[in-house]
């Protein structure tokens, strides 16, 4: 009786680091969007609480804590293709580096406005509503404020061999994918391909010099 | 104010037929020449006045003070997404709206606490227009209301159904009844500082940008946040039945 307590044990401990080993290499490659989601927004949040230069507005200090931690949970090819539409389909290899670069400096500046203006709120991270084998889901996190209606962001993400992916932010039911579909659109239809990563480049250009 | 909320949505029923679209027609903005009109009245007004106003108020105002006066404001309307929750056949949403008001009024001192949010008691977000579109009214043409900003025709009548109804026109003495009016724009206005300033980062063309951004959330608002999915849209011929 008493060997074969000794005999579990022992098994109990050879057992617990090969499943730790296991679990952390699985982490690494495919950690459940809903805790991807929390843990990045909790470290950034608690980031920018803890730097005095990024809370006294230092907005190149918070692009570069965001280009490390948050850019590279999304994928912004899906993201352009997604805004572009049909008009990704006609758009040269070049045209398509181009344009996912203005659209990503685009999409960070302005995600960096709305951290700062919003990382005080407190964040409510609801639980994960999908099936194992889901491969595109929605993961919701809602920002509360006090005497108002909780704002709703939620994080359509798709599953990658590097892991899972943002592919859209939809805040307060605004898809930020669907919105930029039309302005591209109609710069495409009116200057062509061209014609829009002028435009983007100039928008992120005015950006950098106001600061 | 009834009046004035008449004449203006008679002018811009005048102005539909002549309001010509440019070359790059929407079929939810047929009256995207009028609408850019108002529009830049509407920047015009809100660069010289309201936003320099707003920007002084927050200035001046400590956080604490102005979030009282959000809250005021904020749990008068709840009579009224209470009523607007029971006509959608929400009723427990509805009694919890006119509960958020009972508590608000009374232990949160006139509204100015927020004590029924503490309570877990959530706010609602309805209106009259929330309310004809899940009675299946579509939005109808795009459309933007001179100070107000944007609204549809469906949510330009709730909206003047929201005004007719609300207690606040109703305040006597006029006086007291116009500073309560101003110290509500001006503290909307305050409000939305931040995120104007992200809208004018994020958007190429503000107008396109800020047009589909309200009508994905007018959707989205009806559906309560989750509206049926869509069939992937195509480019130029953007779904007219949007609601």
């Amino acid at each position: 009786m008493n060997m074969r307590k000794i005999l579990c044990l022992l098994g109990a401990f050879l057992l617990v680091p090969s499943t730790f080993f296991l679990v952390s290499a699985h982490a690494q490659q495919a950690m459940p969007p809903d805790i991807l989601v929390k843990n990045v927004t909790t470290e950034v949040v608690e980031l920018i609480a803890k730097d005095k230069e990024i809370r006294s507005g230092n907005r190149a200090k918070l692009i570069e804590v965001i280009d490390a931690k948050v850019l590279p949970h999304f994928n912004f090819a899906s993201m352009t293709a997604l805004a572009m539409g049909q008009n990704w389909k006609s758009a040269t290899p070049e045209q398509r580096k181009h344009l996912i670069d203005a659209f990503r400096t685009l999409l960070v500046r302005t995600y960096a406005s709305a951290l700062a203006a919003y990382s005080e709120q407190k964040f409510d991270f609801r639980p994960l509503r999908a099936k194992p084998t889901d491969t595109d889901v929605t993961v919701q996190v809602r920002v509360l404020q006090a005497g108002a209606q909780p704002v709703p962001i939620d994080y359509s993400m798709e599953k990658t061999a590097a892991g899972w992916k943002v592919y859209d932010v939809v805040v307060g039911g605004v898809s930020l994918v669907v919105n930029y579909r039309t302005e591209f659109a109609n710069v495409v239809r009116n200057s062509g391909i061209d014609g829009l990563i002028r435009d983007l480049q100039a928008k992120n250009r005015t950006l950098e010099q106001k600061k | 104010m009834r009046f004035v909320w008449v004449s203006l949505l008679s002018l811009a029923a005048g102005c539909a037929t002549t309001g010509a679209g440019g070359d790059m027609r929407d079929p939810r903005d047929p009256w995207e020449g009028m609408n850019r009109a108002v529009y830049s009245f509407n920047d015009g007004f809100d660069s010289v006045i309201a936003t320099p106003l707003a920007t002084l108020y927050r200035d001046l105002l400590h956080v604490e003070i102005r979030s009282r006066v959000s809250n005021f404001f904020s749990n008068i309307q709840d009579i009224f997404i209470g009523v607007n929750n029971v006509l959608q056949g929400k009723f427990q949403e509805g009694v919890e709206d006119w509960a958020r008001f009972a508590f608000n009024s009374t232990i949160g001192l006139f509204g100015i606490h927020d004590v029924a949010s503490d309570m877990g008691i959530e706010k609602h977000n309805e209106d009259f227009g929330q309310t004809f579109g899940r009675w299946g009214a579509g939005s109808g043409p795009y459309l933007i209301l001179p100070f107000l900003g944007s609204s549809t025709l469906r949510d330009a009548g709730g909206t003047a159904l929201d005004l007719y109804v609300a207690p606040l026109p109703q305040v006597r003495p006029i006086a007291l009844r116009n500073s309560l009016f101003g110290l509500y724009f001006v503290n909307t206005r305050a409000e939305l500082l931040e995120a104007s300033s992200i809208l004018e980062q994020a958007a190429l063309d503000r107008y396109v940008f800020q047009r589909d951004a309200y009508l994905q959330r007018r959707r989205s608002l009806i559906y309560d946040g989750s509206p049926p999915r869509e069939r992937e849209q195509v480019n130029d011929t953007p779904d007219s039945s949007v609601k």
